[in-house]
Protein backbone atom coordinates (compact mmCIF):
# COMPACT_ATOMS: atom_id res chain seq x y z
CA UNK A 1 0.00 0.00 0.00
CA UNK A 2 1.37 2.98 -1.04
CA UNK A 3 -0.39 5.34 1.30
CA UNK A 4 0.35 4.97 5.22
CA UNK A 5 -1.79 4.52 7.47
CA UNK A 6 -2.46 7.01 10.00
CA UNK A 7 -3.60 6.44 13.87
CA UNK A 8 -7.55 6.87 13.98
CA UNK A 9 -7.67 9.33 16.89
CA UNK A 10 -4.79 11.48 14.89
CA UNK A 11 -7.98 11.72 12.47
CA UNK A 12 -10.22 13.08 14.60
CA UNK A 13 -9.24 17.11 14.74
CA UNK A 14 -10.06 19.00 11.48
CA UNK A 15 -6.86 20.53 10.62
CA UNK A 16 -8.09 23.96 10.12
CA UNK A 17 -9.98 24.42 13.57
CA UNK A 18 -12.77 26.98 11.79
CA UNK A 19 -14.56 29.30 14.24
CA UNK A 20 -18.19 28.76 15.25
CA UNK A 21 -19.27 31.55 13.16
CA UNK A 22 -17.45 30.03 10.07
CA UNK A 23 -19.01 26.73 10.16
CA UNK A 24 -22.13 28.20 10.90
CA UNK A 25 -22.07 30.33 7.47
CA UNK A 26 -21.13 27.31 5.91
CA UNK A 27 -24.10 25.55 6.96
CA UNK A 28 -26.32 28.30 5.58
CA UNK A 29 -24.77 28.68 2.55
CA UNK A 30 -24.40 25.08 1.63
CA UNK A 31 -28.64 24.61 2.42
CA UNK A 32 -28.88 27.22 -0.06
CA UNK A 33 -27.55 25.65 -2.67
CA UNK A 34 -29.54 22.48 -1.52
CA UNK A 35 -32.46 23.75 -1.24
CA UNK A 36 -31.97 25.88 -4.88
CA UNK A 37 -31.55 22.39 -6.40
CA UNK A 38 -35.29 20.93 -4.33
CA UNK A 39 -36.62 24.00 -6.03
CA UNK A 40 -35.24 23.11 -9.76
CA UNK A 41 -36.50 19.69 -9.32
CA UNK A 42 -33.60 17.72 -8.70
CA UNK A 43 -33.93 14.65 -7.02
CA UNK A 44 -31.99 14.67 -3.02
CA UNK A 45 -31.44 12.26 -0.58
CA UNK A 46 -32.61 13.72 2.36
CA UNK A 47 -29.09 13.92 4.01
CA UNK A 48 -25.57 15.42 1.63
CA UNK A 49 -22.93 12.81 1.43
CA UNK A 50 -21.38 16.04 0.70
CA UNK A 51 -21.22 18.52 3.30
CA UNK A 52 -17.76 20.29 4.42
CA UNK A 53 -19.19 21.69 7.06
CA UNK A 54 -18.77 18.66 8.47
CA UNK A 55 -15.24 18.31 8.31
CA UNK A 56 -14.36 14.90 8.10
CA UNK A 57 -16.82 14.31 4.97
CA UNK A 58 -14.59 15.69 2.88
CA UNK A 59 -12.74 13.40 1.58
CA UNK A 60 -15.08 10.38 2.78
CA UNK A 61 -18.00 11.86 0.37
CA UNK A 62 -18.79 9.91 -3.30
CA UNK A 63 -18.66 12.55 -6.00
CA UNK A 64 -20.44 10.65 -8.49
CA UNK A 65 -24.21 10.30 -7.97
CA UNK A 66 -25.70 7.42 -6.79
CA UNK A 67 -27.02 4.40 -9.66
CA UNK A 68 -30.37 4.23 -9.18
CA UNK A 69 -31.32 0.56 -9.74
CA UNK A 70 -33.89 -1.67 -8.67
CA UNK A 71 -33.05 -3.68 -5.88
CA UNK A 72 -32.90 -7.42 -6.89
CA UNK A 73 -32.81 -11.19 -4.93
CA UNK A 74 -31.08 -10.68 -1.87
CA UNK A 75 -31.44 -7.35 -1.50
CA UNK A 76 -35.41 -7.70 -0.95
CA UNK A 77 -34.78 -9.72 1.88
CA UNK A 78 -33.53 -8.65 5.05
CA UNK A 79 -31.22 -10.75 7.68
CA UNK A 80 -33.81 -12.23 9.92
CA UNK A 81 -33.61 -11.43 13.83
CA UNK A 82 -35.39 -12.89 16.72
CA UNK A 83 -35.65 -13.36 20.19
CA UNK A 84 -32.80 -15.69 19.68
CA UNK A 85 -30.44 -13.09 19.14
CA UNK A 86 -31.25 -10.34 22.02
CA UNK A 87 -32.19 -10.93 25.47
CA UNK A 88 -35.06 -8.74 26.74
CA UNK A 89 -32.68 -7.49 28.87
CA UNK A 90 -30.15 -5.92 26.66
CA UNK A 91 -33.24 -3.06 26.31
CA UNK A 92 -32.18 -1.52 29.39
CA UNK A 93 -29.08 0.24 29.73
CA UNK A 94 -29.20 1.22 33.40
CA UNK A 95 -29.07 -2.74 34.52
CA UNK A 96 -26.17 -3.63 32.87
CA UNK A 97 -23.72 -3.20 35.97
CA UNK A 98 -23.91 -3.83 39.90
CA UNK A 99 -24.95 -0.20 40.42
CA UNK A 100 -27.25 2.46 39.17
CA UNK A 101 -25.95 4.79 36.39
CA UNK A 102 -26.00 8.85 36.95
CA UNK A 103 -27.83 10.71 35.43
CA UNK A 104 -31.61 11.52 33.88
CA UNK A 105 -33.24 8.28 33.58
CA UNK A 106 -35.62 7.87 30.83
CA UNK A 107 -37.36 5.08 28.54
CA UNK A 108 -38.05 5.89 24.19
CA UNK A 109 -40.10 3.54 22.23
CA UNK A 110 -41.85 3.78 19.14
CA UNK A 111 -42.96 2.32 16.34
CA UNK A 112 -40.48 0.83 12.96
CA UNK A 113 -42.49 1.44 9.81
CA UNK A 114 -42.13 1.11 6.32
CA UNK A 115 -43.47 4.05 3.74
CA UNK A 116 -46.67 2.82 3.68
CA UNK A 117 -47.01 3.02 7.59
CA UNK A 118 -47.01 -0.65 8.33
CA UNK A 119 -45.22 -2.08 10.65
CA UNK A 120 -41.56 -3.67 10.65
CA UNK A 121 -41.71 -6.58 12.58
CA UNK A 122 -38.81 -8.76 14.34
CA UNK A 123 -36.36 -6.30 13.16
CA UNK A 124 -33.36 -5.88 14.74
CA UNK A 125 -32.63 -2.38 16.86
CA UNK A 126 -29.09 -1.09 18.37
CA UNK A 127 -28.55 2.10 20.06
CA UNK A 128 -25.06 3.52 21.30
CA UNK A 129 -24.69 6.84 23.33
CA UNK A 130 -22.61 8.85 25.49
CA UNK A 131 -23.44 9.26 29.52
CA UNK A 132 -25.11 11.62 31.10
CA UNK A 133 -21.78 13.85 31.42
CA UNK A 134 -21.33 13.56 27.57
CA UNK A 135 -18.48 10.94 27.34
CA UNK A 136 -18.24 8.51 25.29
CA UNK A 137 -17.08 4.35 27.02
CA UNK A 138 -15.17 4.37 24.03
CA UNK A 139 -11.40 4.51 24.34
CA UNK A 140 -10.63 7.03 21.65
CA UNK A 141 -13.14 9.35 23.48
CA UNK A 142 -10.12 11.22 25.93
CA UNK A 143 -12.01 14.66 26.70
CA UNK A 144 -12.45 14.94 30.44
CA UNK A 145 -15.74 14.06 31.56
CA UNK A 146 -16.12 11.22 34.19
CA UNK A 147 -16.84 8.15 32.88
CA UNK A 148 -19.82 5.97 34.34
CA UNK A 149 -18.44 2.62 36.08
CA UNK A 150 -22.47 1.95 36.26
CA UNK A 151 -23.18 3.06 32.70
CA UNK A 152 -22.00 1.79 28.98
CA UNK A 153 -24.55 2.76 26.87
CA UNK A 154 -25.20 0.42 24.29
CA UNK A 155 -28.62 -1.58 24.14
CA UNK A 156 -30.43 -3.55 21.42
CA UNK A 157 -34.58 -4.46 20.65
CA UNK A 158 -36.39 -6.91 18.56
CA UNK A 159 -39.54 -5.24 17.58
CA UNK A 160 -42.01 -7.30 18.07
CA UNK A 161 -45.47 -8.17 15.90
CA UNK A 162 -46.49 -4.28 15.94
CA UNK A 163 -43.37 -3.09 14.67
CA UNK A 164 -43.06 -1.07 18.57
CA UNK A 165 -40.15 -1.03 20.47
CA UNK A 166 -38.77 0.57 23.44
CA UNK A 167 -35.41 1.43 25.88
CA UNK A 168 -34.91 2.55 29.24
CA UNK A 169 -32.08 4.53 29.41
CA UNK A 170 -29.97 7.96 31.00
CA UNK A 171 -30.56 11.09 28.75
CA UNK A 172 -26.84 11.60 27.18
CA UNK A 173 -25.14 14.99 27.35
CA UNK A 174 -23.95 16.74 24.62
CA UNK A 175 -20.39 16.02 23.51
CA UNK A 176 -17.39 18.28 22.38
CA UNK A 177 -15.66 17.08 18.80
CA UNK A 178 -12.68 18.53 17.51
CA UNK A 179 -14.66 19.80 13.89
CA UNK A 180 -14.03 23.37 14.65
CA UNK A 181 -13.58 25.05 17.90
CA UNK A 182 -15.73 24.96 20.66
CA UNK A 183 -17.84 22.33 18.72
CA UNK A 184 -20.40 20.13 20.76
CA UNK A 185 -22.71 18.01 19.63
CA UNK A 186 -26.21 18.17 20.63
CA UNK A 187 -27.29 15.41 23.11
CA UNK A 188 -27.92 12.27 21.15
CA UNK A 189 -28.43 8.50 20.89
CA UNK A 190 -27.49 6.47 17.22
CA UNK A 191 -29.92 4.15 16.67
CA UNK A 192 -29.48 1.33 13.63
CA UNK A 193 -32.46 -0.16 12.39
CA UNK A 194 -33.08 -3.11 9.79
CA UNK A 195 -36.45 -2.99 8.04
CA UNK A 196 -37.62 -5.96 5.69
CA UNK A 197 -35.52 -5.40 2.87
CA UNK A 198 -31.91 -4.27 3.05
CA UNK A 199 -32.45 -1.44 0.83
CA UNK A 200 -33.95 -0.46 3.83
CA UNK A 201 -31.29 -0.71 6.42
CA UNK A 202 -30.65 2.99 8.54
CA UNK A 203 -28.41 4.28 10.39
CA UNK A 204 -29.37 7.62 12.54
CA UNK A 205 -29.33 9.75 15.32
CA UNK A 206 -32.68 11.04 17.76
CA UNK A 207 -31.92 14.29 19.06
CA UNK A 208 -34.20 16.15 21.81
CA UNK A 209 -36.40 18.80 22.02
CA UNK A 210 -35.33 22.25 22.09
CA UNK A 211 -31.67 21.51 21.69
CA UNK A 212 -29.80 25.23 21.49
CA UNK A 213 -27.27 23.36 19.50
CA UNK A 214 -28.73 22.37 16.97
CA UNK A 215 -28.34 25.24 14.43
CA UNK A 216 -24.30 24.90 15.37
CA UNK A 217 -24.29 21.47 13.97
CA UNK A 218 -22.90 19.95 10.72
CA UNK A 219 -23.91 16.98 11.49
CA UNK A 220 -27.79 17.90 12.56
CA UNK A 221 -27.54 20.14 9.61
CA UNK A 222 -26.00 17.86 6.89
CA UNK A 223 -30.07 17.21 6.42
CA UNK A 224 -30.62 20.49 4.92
CA UNK A 225 -34.61 20.56 5.09
CA UNK A 226 -35.88 21.48 8.49
CA UNK A 227 -39.30 18.49 8.15
CA UNK A 228 -36.72 16.21 7.80
CA UNK A 229 -34.56 17.67 10.41
CA UNK A 230 -37.54 17.21 12.32
CA UNK A 231 -38.52 13.83 11.88
CA UNK A 232 -34.85 13.33 14.34
CA UNK A 233 -36.05 14.71 17.33
CA UNK A 234 -37.46 12.57 19.96
CA UNK A 235 -41.35 13.75 20.88
CA UNK A 236 -41.55 14.29 25.13
CA UNK A 237 -44.92 12.67 26.07
CA UNK A 238 -46.05 12.91 29.68
CA UNK A 239 -48.27 9.80 28.86
CA UNK A 240 -45.39 7.59 28.58
CA UNK A 241 -43.76 9.29 31.73
CA UNK A 242 -43.36 6.86 34.78
CA UNK A 243 -44.09 9.16 38.31
CA UNK A 244 -41.17 8.96 40.25
CA UNK A 245 -39.46 7.26 37.67
CA UNK A 246 -38.36 8.08 33.82
CA UNK A 247 -39.59 10.89 31.82
CA UNK A 248 -40.78 9.38 28.13
CA UNK A 249 -40.12 9.99 24.89
CA UNK A 250 -41.50 8.70 21.95
CA UNK A 251 -39.39 7.98 18.24
CA UNK A 252 -40.95 6.32 15.77
CA UNK A 253 -38.49 5.42 12.75
CA UNK A 254 -40.10 5.23 9.14
CA UNK A 255 -37.15 3.24 6.40
CA UNK A 256 -37.36 3.74 3.37
CA UNK A 257 -37.89 1.38 0.54
CA UNK A 258 -38.15 1.14 -3.52
CA UNK A 259 -41.88 0.18 -4.51
CA UNK A 260 -40.41 -3.16 -5.00
CA UNK A 261 -40.47 -3.76 -1.18
CA UNK A 262 -44.20 -2.97 -1.10
CA UNK A 263 -44.51 -6.51 -2.08
CA UNK A 264 -41.61 -8.65 -0.77
CA UNK A 265 -42.50 -7.67 3.11
CA UNK A 266 -45.87 -9.44 2.73
CA UNK A 267 -44.54 -13.35 2.06
CA UNK A 268 -41.56 -12.41 4.54
CA UNK A 269 -42.03 -14.00 7.86
CA UNK B 1 -48.31 -7.18 -10.43
CA UNK B 2 -50.77 -5.08 -8.71
CA UNK B 3 -49.59 -1.47 -8.72
CA UNK B 4 -47.99 -0.02 -5.22
CA UNK B 5 -49.98 2.68 -4.16
CA UNK B 6 -48.30 6.02 -2.82
CA UNK B 7 -46.20 6.19 0.03
CA UNK B 8 -47.66 7.87 2.76
CA UNK B 9 -44.80 7.88 5.66
CA UNK B 10 -41.90 10.54 5.05
CA UNK B 11 -38.92 8.55 5.70
CA UNK B 12 -36.59 9.24 8.81
CA UNK B 13 -33.31 10.13 7.38
CA UNK B 14 -29.89 8.88 8.02
CA UNK B 15 -27.30 10.32 9.94
CA UNK B 16 -23.10 9.20 10.38
CA UNK B 17 -22.41 6.45 12.43
CA UNK B 18 -20.04 8.38 13.93
CA UNK B 19 -16.75 7.65 15.32
CA UNK B 20 -17.62 5.26 18.85
CA UNK B 21 -19.93 3.10 17.03
CA UNK B 22 -17.69 0.30 17.69
CA UNK B 23 -19.07 -0.67 21.52
CA UNK B 24 -22.12 -0.09 20.62
CA UNK B 25 -22.31 -2.91 17.04
CA UNK B 26 -19.93 -5.03 18.17
CA UNK B 27 -21.06 -8.50 18.13
CA UNK B 28 -19.24 -12.05 18.98
CA UNK B 29 -17.82 -13.61 15.28
CA UNK B 30 -19.72 -10.76 13.86
CA UNK B 31 -17.42 -11.61 10.33
CA UNK B 32 -17.97 -14.84 10.45
CA UNK B 33 -20.70 -15.18 8.39
CA UNK B 34 -19.35 -18.85 7.68
CA UNK B 35 -17.12 -20.98 10.34
CA UNK B 36 -13.59 -20.51 9.11
CA UNK B 37 -12.28 -23.52 7.17
CA UNK B 38 -15.78 -24.90 7.31
CA UNK B 39 -16.27 -26.98 3.95
CA UNK B 40 -17.30 -23.71 1.48
CA UNK B 41 -16.18 -21.26 3.58
CA UNK B 42 -13.81 -18.37 1.84
CA UNK B 43 -12.14 -15.45 3.07
CA UNK B 44 -13.51 -11.93 1.32
CA UNK B 45 -11.17 -8.78 2.33
CA UNK B 46 -10.55 -5.84 1.16
CA UNK B 47 -9.52 -2.13 2.04
CA UNK B 48 -11.74 0.88 2.36
CA UNK B 49 -10.30 4.47 0.91
CA UNK B 50 -10.78 8.03 1.36
CA UNK B 51 -10.75 10.96 -1.75
CA UNK B 52 -6.83 11.05 -0.91
CA UNK B 53 -6.18 7.15 -1.23
CA UNK B 54 -5.79 6.87 2.46
CA UNK B 55 -7.28 3.37 4.42
CA UNK B 56 -10.50 4.31 6.62
CA UNK B 57 -9.47 2.91 9.76
CA UNK B 58 -12.89 3.89 11.30
CA UNK B 59 -15.33 2.85 8.74
CA UNK B 60 -17.44 -0.37 9.05
CA UNK B 61 -18.81 -2.93 6.31
CA UNK B 62 -22.22 -5.15 6.42
CA UNK B 63 -22.90 -7.87 3.80
CA UNK B 64 -25.60 -10.13 2.95
CA UNK B 65 -25.47 -13.07 0.91
CA UNK B 66 -27.19 -16.27 -0.83
CA UNK B 67 -25.92 -19.25 0.43
CA UNK B 68 -24.19 -21.40 -2.27
CA UNK B 69 -26.61 -22.73 -3.95
CA UNK B 70 -28.47 -19.69 -4.34
CA UNK B 71 -31.10 -19.55 -1.98
CA UNK B 72 -31.62 -16.84 0.61
CA UNK B 73 -30.79 -17.21 3.90
CA UNK B 74 -34.04 -16.88 6.36
CA UNK B 75 -32.62 -18.11 9.45
CA UNK B 76 -32.15 -15.93 12.63
CA UNK B 77 -28.92 -16.32 14.69
CA UNK B 78 -26.70 -14.07 13.38
CA UNK B 79 -25.98 -11.79 16.72
CA UNK B 80 -25.55 -15.33 18.32
CA UNK B 81 -23.80 -17.46 16.24
CA UNK B 82 -24.20 -21.26 16.56
CA UNK B 83 -20.88 -21.63 13.85
CA UNK B 84 -23.21 -24.02 11.42
CA UNK B 85 -26.61 -21.76 10.97
CA UNK B 86 -25.78 -19.96 7.38
CA UNK B 87 -27.73 -16.62 8.16
CA UNK B 88 -25.80 -14.40 5.33
CA UNK B 89 -25.35 -11.62 7.46
CA UNK B 90 -21.91 -10.16 8.44
CA UNK B 91 -20.39 -6.85 9.95
CA UNK B 92 -16.82 -5.98 10.06
CA UNK B 93 -15.07 -3.37 11.50
CA UNK B 94 -11.82 -2.26 9.35
CA UNK B 95 -8.77 -2.06 11.24
CA UNK B 96 -6.34 0.68 11.63
CA UNK B 97 -4.92 0.10 8.17
CA UNK B 98 -8.22 0.40 7.12
CA UNK B 99 -8.73 -3.72 6.20
CA UNK B 100 -11.75 -5.66 6.79
CA UNK B 101 -12.23 -9.05 6.42
CA UNK B 102 -15.01 -11.91 6.85
CA UNK B 103 -15.46 -15.72 6.35
CA UNK B 104 -18.11 -16.38 4.32
CA UNK B 105 -19.53 -18.43 1.83
CA UNK B 106 -19.51 -17.65 -1.94
CA UNK B 107 -22.82 -16.44 -2.88
CA UNK B 108 -24.97 -19.04 -5.77
CA UNK B 109 -26.93 -16.87 -8.31
CA UNK B 110 -30.33 -16.15 -7.80
CA UNK B 111 -32.58 -17.41 -10.82
CA UNK B 112 -29.79 -17.68 -13.06
CA UNK B 113 -28.57 -14.35 -12.48
CA UNK B 114 -25.10 -12.93 -11.45
CA UNK B 115 -24.37 -13.43 -7.88
CA UNK B 116 -23.36 -10.52 -5.45
CA UNK B 117 -23.25 -9.56 -1.84
CA UNK B 118 -25.29 -7.02 -1.51
CA UNK B 119 -22.72 -4.49 0.77
CA UNK B 120 -23.60 -1.05 3.04
CA UNK B 121 -20.79 1.41 4.20
CA UNK B 122 -20.86 3.36 7.11
CA UNK B 123 -18.19 5.46 8.47
CA UNK B 124 -17.09 8.71 11.05
CA UNK B 125 -17.60 11.41 8.37
CA UNK B 126 -19.74 9.85 5.98
CA UNK B 127 -23.08 11.30 6.64
CA UNK B 128 -24.75 8.97 5.50
CA UNK B 129 -25.14 4.50 4.54
CA UNK B 130 -23.65 3.61 1.23
CA UNK B 131 -25.19 0.86 -0.74
CA UNK B 132 -23.02 -1.04 -3.30
CA UNK B 133 -22.65 -4.62 -4.48
CA UNK B 134 -19.57 -6.94 -4.68
CA UNK B 135 -20.16 -9.48 -7.54
CA UNK B 136 -18.32 -12.44 -7.74
CA UNK B 137 -16.35 -13.12 -10.11
CA UNK B 138 -16.06 -16.11 -12.60
CA UNK B 139 -19.51 -16.78 -14.32
CA UNK B 140 -18.77 -14.47 -17.12
CA UNK B 141 -22.11 -15.29 -18.96
CA UNK B 142 -24.13 -14.06 -15.82
CA UNK B 143 -22.13 -10.90 -15.41
CA UNK B 144 -22.42 -9.98 -19.18
CA UNK B 145 -26.44 -10.19 -18.85
CA UNK B 146 -26.24 -8.33 -15.33
CA UNK B 147 -28.85 -5.42 -15.61
CA UNK B 148 -26.56 -3.34 -13.58
CA UNK B 149 -22.96 -4.43 -14.87
CA UNK B 150 -23.84 -3.82 -18.39
CA UNK B 151 -24.62 -0.30 -17.83
CA UNK B 152 -21.10 0.61 -16.74
CA UNK B 153 -17.89 1.54 -17.78
CA UNK B 154 -14.87 -0.81 -17.87
CA UNK B 155 -13.59 1.14 -15.15
CA UNK B 156 -16.65 1.31 -12.82
CA UNK B 157 -17.46 -2.49 -13.39
CA UNK B 158 -14.32 -3.22 -11.86
CA UNK B 159 -14.78 -1.21 -8.72
CA UNK B 160 -18.33 -3.65 -8.21
CA UNK B 161 -16.47 -7.15 -9.48
CA UNK B 162 -14.64 -9.07 -6.49
CA UNK B 163 -10.99 -9.95 -7.73
CA UNK B 164 -10.25 -14.19 -7.05
CA UNK B 165 -7.16 -13.93 -4.91
CA UNK B 166 -4.12 -17.10 -4.96
CA UNK B 167 -5.70 -19.22 -2.38
CA UNK B 168 -9.24 -18.96 -4.08
CA UNK B 169 -10.67 -16.39 -1.81
CA UNK B 170 -11.95 -12.88 -2.90
CA UNK B 171 -10.72 -9.65 -2.48
CA UNK B 172 -12.18 -6.06 -3.04
CA UNK B 173 -11.54 -2.76 -1.97
CA UNK B 174 -14.33 0.50 -1.69
CA UNK B 175 -13.34 3.78 -2.33
CA UNK B 176 -15.56 6.47 -1.23
CA UNK B 177 -14.19 9.62 -3.18
CA UNK B 178 -11.44 9.85 -6.45
CA UNK B 179 -10.18 8.13 -8.92
CA UNK B 180 -11.96 4.40 -9.19
CA UNK B 181 -14.62 6.02 -6.67
CA UNK B 182 -16.59 2.74 -6.33
CA UNK B 183 -20.17 2.89 -7.72
CA UNK B 184 -22.39 3.42 -5.07
CA UNK B 185 -26.63 2.25 -5.52
CA UNK B 186 -30.13 3.94 -4.91
CA UNK B 187 -33.33 1.84 -4.88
Amino acid sequence: MSHPAAAPETLLAAPDQATQSQIVDEIRARHAELDALDAAGERLGATAHDFPAYRSSVLRHPTKNPRLVDPETIELFSPAFGQRDVAAIESDLTLQHAGEPLGERMSVQGRLLDSWGRPVANQLIEIWQANSAGRYIHQRDQHPAPLDPNFTGAGRAVTNENGEYRFTTIKPGPYPWKNHRNAWRPAHIHFSVFGSSFTQRLVTQMYFPGDPLFALDPIYNSIHRQKDRDALVGVYDHDLTSPEWATGYRFDIVVDGADATYFEQEGDE
Amino acid sequence: MSAVPPKTHRATPGQTVGPFFAYGLEFPKQHQVAFPHSPGAIVLGGTILDGAGAPIPDALIEIFGADADGSVPRARGALRRDDHTFTGFGRAFTDDEGHFEFWTREPGGIGGRAAFYAAIVFARGLPDKLHTRIYVPGDDAALAADPLLTSLTPQERATVVATRTADGGLRHDIRLQGENETVFLAF
